[in-house]
C-alpha cells in the first residue's frame, strides 16, 4: 500500500519498506519447550518465527483522534476487532493455496467475482481496515488543497458535491458495509461508491483513495445511531488529506491523469 | 348548500384523505410499544440498548417503511414502473426491519415473568426430535449467529409444509419468508452490531450465550402450536 511509503512507524524490522504488510509481531516469536535453564537470553535456534499478516499500528497513539472518535472505540475497533482479522486469516492461510500472496492480491483474488472464497473477509477486511486507519490523522478533516482540491472540483464539480455525494452514500448503506472516495482507472477519474459488509474498490479493479467504515461498530460508541454526525465528523475533522495526496501520487503511476501545466517561458 | 359554505374544499379534502387511503387499503405502521421495561431483561441486554433498539432504530425503520408505502402509491398511480421496481430495496429492507423487530420483541421476556424457562409440550419435544436436544439447538444457532457476516438475524423456523424445525440466518433486514414462504418464525435473534454492541463491543459470541436467558419460549410455543395445527 503506498500509505506505508509515508508512515514511519510501520516497517517490518529486516530493514526493507515493503509494499505488502507482512510484518512480525511479537508474539509470533514463541519460545521452544525446553529441558535446559539458559543463564544468558535463548538462542536464536529457540525461536521460532512465523511471518504471515500481523497487526500493522495506526500512525497515531489511540487517543489522538478524539474527541471525533474516542480512545475506547479505537482500542475496541484496532485492538479487538481488526487484530481478530489478523488472527483469523492467519489461521486459515495454514491450510489455504493463497499463503504467500500479497494483502492486495489475496482481495481480488478471492472476491472471485462475486462469489468469495473463505479466505476474502478476513483478507478484505484487514486490508479495509489498515487503509481506514491510515485514512484519518490528527487534526484532520478541513479541505485539501493543490492538486488534490483541483482533482475533486473536477470530478465533482465543487468540494460542496463531493462532501454532500460521500455523506448520502454512507447514509443510504442498508446494513454493512464502506463507503470510498475512488479513482476509476478507465474514466480517470474519482467517484464515491458504497460497499456491501467487506468488498471495496480492489475487487472490482479500481483504485481506493479514501475509506471510511461505516459497520455499525466504527461508531456507535461515540455516537449511538447518528451517523450522520459520525461522517460529517470524519469529513471534517480526522480524513488526512495527506494521506490522500500520496495516495494520488501513487495512482498517478498507473492512470494518466493528464499532463502537468507547463508554464510559458 | 350549507354544508359547501362551511367545509372549504382544503378541510374536506384533509377529511377524506384519511379515509380514501384506508379505503386503497394504505394504513399507516407505528411503533408497538414493548411488552416490558427498557431495563427489564438486564444483565443480558441492557436498558441503553433496548432503549436505542427500540426508539430509535425500530421507530426509523416505521418512518422510513411509511415513507417509501407513500412514494410507492403515488408512483403505482402513476404508472412509473421503473419508480415502482426502485422502490422495492427501501420497501424490503424497511418493511423487513418493522416485521423483524416486532417479532424480536415478542421473543424476549425478563426472567421474572419467565423469560428464559424452557419450553414445554409439543415445541420442546419438536425440538428434541429435530436437534437432539435444547443444548444442540443452542450451540446450533450461536454458531450460525457468531458466523453470519456483516449484519442480519439468525432464526429458529417452522417449515409448515415439511412440518420440521429449521435453523435459518437472513442478511441486513431481510424478513424470514425471503428464504422459504413456507418458514414461519418461532424466535430470532437480532445479530446487528446494534443489537449488543454497547455492552458486548465485538464479542457476538457473548451476547448470543447470555441472550438465552431472556428468550419468551411461551410465544415460540404458541405460534409453533397455531401453525403446525
Amino acid at each position: 500500500m503506498g500509505s506505508q511509503l509515508v508512515m514511519a512507524p510501520n516497517w517490518c524490522g529486516c530493514g526493507v519498506l515493503s509494499s505488502n504488510s507482512r510484518k512480525m509481531s511479537t508474539n509470533d516469536f514463541k519460545l521452544s519447550s525446553s529441558p535446559f535453564k539458559f543463564s544468558k537470553p535463548y538462542p536464536r535456534s529457540a525461536y521460532r518465527v512465523t511471518a504471515y499478516y500481523g497487526l500493522t499500528t495506526p500512525p497515531y497513539e489511540l487517543d489522538a483522534l478524539e474527541p471525533y472518535m474516542s480512545k475506547r472505540t479505537v482500542e475496541v475497533h484496532w485492538g479487538q476487532a481488526h487484530n481478530e482479522h489478523v488472527e483469523k486469516l492467519n489461521k486459515i492461510l495454514k491450510s489455504s493455496t493463497f499463503y504467500g500472496h500479497t494483502l492486495e492480491e489475496m482481495v481480488k483474488v478471492t472476491y472471485n467475482n462475486g462469489n468469495p472464497l473463505v479466505e476474502f473477509n478476513d483478507a478484505s477486511s484487514l486490508w479495509s481496515h489498515d487503509f481506514f486507519w491510515e485514512s484519518m490523522q490528527p487534526k484532520g478533516g478541513s479541505i485539501p488543497q493543490g492538486g488534490v482540491l483541483t482533482q475533486i472540483e473536477k470530478d465533482f464539480e465543487s468540494f460542496t458535491n463531493f462532501k454532500d455525494e460521500f455523506v448520502n452514500a454512507a447514509l443510504s448503506i442498508f446494513g454493512s458495509g464502506w463507503v470510498w472516495l475512488y479513482l476509476k482507472r478507465n474514466e480517470k477519474k474519482l467517484a464515491v461508491a458504497k460497499t456491501q459488509n467487506a468488498v471495496s474498490p480492489l475487487v472490482w479493479g479500481d483504485i481506493p483513495i479514501i475509506g471510511l467504515d461505516m459497520w455499525e461498530h466504527a461508531y456507535y460508541l461515540d455516537y449511538k445511531d447518528d451517523r450522520l454526525a459520525y461522517v460529517n465528523n470524519f469529513l471534517d475533522h480526522l480524513v488526512s488529506w495527506h494521506s490522500v495526496m500520496v495516495r494520488m501520487m501513487r495512482a498517478e503511476a498507473f492512470v494518466n491523469l493528464g499532463e502537468p501545466n507547463i508554464p510559458e517561458a | 348548500m350549507a354544508v359547501r359554505l362551511v367545509t372549504s374544499r382544503k378541510t374536506l379534502a384533509q377529511a377524506l384523505t384519511p379515509a380514501l387511503r384506508h379505503c386503497r387499503g394504505l394504513t399507516t405502521f407505528t411503533l408497538p410499544d414493548l411488552p416490558y421495561d427498557y431495563g427489564a431483561l438486564e444483565p443480558a441486554i441492557s436498558g441503553e440498548i433496548m432503549r436505542l433498539h427500540h426508539q430509535k432504530h425500530h421507530q426509523t425503520y416505521v418512518t422510513n417503511y411509511n415513507k417509501a408505502l407513500e412514494q410507492l402509491e403515488s408512483a403505482v398511480s402513476k404508472g412509473d414502473v421503473p419508480a415502482v421496481v426502485q422502490l422495492q430495496s427501501a420497501l424490503k429492507f424497511n418493511g423487513g426491519g418493522h416485521v423483524n423487530h416486532s417479532i424480536f420483541w415478542q421473543n424476549l421476556k425478563p426472567v421474572n415473568e419467565g423469560g428464559g424457562e424452557p419450553p414445554h409440550g409439543a415445541l420442546g419435544w419438536a425440538i428434541d426430535t429435530d436437534f437432539g436436544s435444547m443444548e444442540t439447538l443452542v450451540k446450533k444457532m450461536n454458531s450460525e449467529g457468531a458466523a453470519l457476516q456483516g449484519s442480519g438475524w439468525v432464526w429458529l423456523a417452522l417449515d409448515k409444509e415439511q412440518k420440521v424445525l429449521k435453523i435459518e440466518t437472513t442478511l441486513n433486514q431481510d424478513p424470514l419468508v425471503t428464504k422459504g414462504a413456507n418458514l414461519v418464525p418461532l424466535l430470532g435473534i437480532d445479530v446487528w452490531e446494534h443489537a449488543y454492541y454497547l455492552q458486548y463491543k465485538n464479542v457476538r459470541p457473548d451476547y448470543l450465550t447470555n441472550i438465552w436467558k431472556v428468550i419468551n419460549w411461551k410465544y415460540a410455543s404458541e405460534v409453533f402450536d397455531k401453525e403446525s395445527a
